[in-house]
């Protein structure tokens, strides 16, 4: 607890910071999409606030669907499950791909292959 | 530009820290699902970005501007950070407004002062040049409209 304490200094004596991640950065990723020449001061804030409260929700939504609510946990199979069950996350499921193991795809696949020479 | 691929990547302790804060105290977040949330938030900036970016270009603008942002939100799906948007953006223009107001007149006086000094020198010199250069910029003007 004593280790958030500078933090909550630096905001307040910061004049009220409304977000905590780096302009500049967003900027960058945002730059680095081809069709965009430019972009105002106001949707730089704007996006770069709204990564924030995206960043929140997936941790808070994945935490209240995961397993992890009785171990006090969040993993990664907490994230894919919810990019995989909630529609707004759907857009993730490339970058957070399910994980299973080898036994399980050998095993689909020996059904996928047993499937097909039954036509 | 970015020329590193890290350089695509949201600092990892500020992300850190905004998980922790918008989950229940005492929460353990593995290394694993840390750097998949800083990296679905990149994804997210480029989905916005383009989303956004859309809207700038039906609307013939090559500017992205809030509105663009807030409409991206909502085709989104995310209509939940619209309030929330709204409140931190106005904020931020406060604040922004007393800086820019306490820096401008900075610069003014800085100008005024700036522009004076120089002004007595520099106006005697214009005189004997302008008598010059005027009809080249008369000939400047008929080519253009030649042109046109």
């Amino acid at each position: 607890m004593s280790q958030n304490n500078p933090d909550q200094e630096d905001q307040t004596s910061g004049a009220k910071k409304t977000i905590s991640l780096p302009i500049s950065r967003v900027r960058l990723i945002m730059k680095s999409s081809p069709d965009v020449s430019s972009i105002n001061q106001d949707a730089l804030f704007l996006t770069t606030k709204a990564t924030e409260l995206f960043v929140q929700h997936l941790a808070l939504s994945s935490f209240n669907n995961g397993s992890g609510k009785e171990t006090n946990s969040l993993s990664y199979s907490d994230l894919a499950k919810t990019a995989e069950e909630t529609e707004t996350f759907h857009f993730l499921t490339d970058i957070l791909p399910k994980k299973i193991l080898a036994r399980d795809y050998l095993k689909s696949l020996e059904q996928m292959q047993e499937e097909e020479a039954d036509f | 530009m970015a020329e590193r691929p890290e350089d695509l990547n949201l600092p990892n302790a500020v992300i850190t820290r905004i998980i922790k804060e918008a989950l229940p105290d005492g929460v353990n977040v593995s290394k694993e699902a840390r750097r998949a949330i800083s990296q679905a938030a990149s994804v997210f900036v480029l989905y916005a970005t383009s989303c956004a970016n859309n809207f700038a270009m039906k609307a013939k603008r090559k500017t992205l501007n809030a509105g663009d942002v807030l409409a991206a939100m909502e085709e989104m799906e995310f209509e939940r950070f619209l309030e929330p948007l709204r409140e931190a953006l106005d904020v931020y223009k406060k604040g922004q407004k007393g800086k820019k107001d306490v820096s401008e007149q900075k610069c003014r006086d800085k100008e005024k002062k700036a522009g004076l000094e120089a002004d007595k020198g520099r106006e005697e010199e214009e005189e004997a040049e302008e008598e010059e250069e005027e009809p080249v910029g008369e000939k400047e003007a008929e080519e253009e409209e030649v042109e046109n």
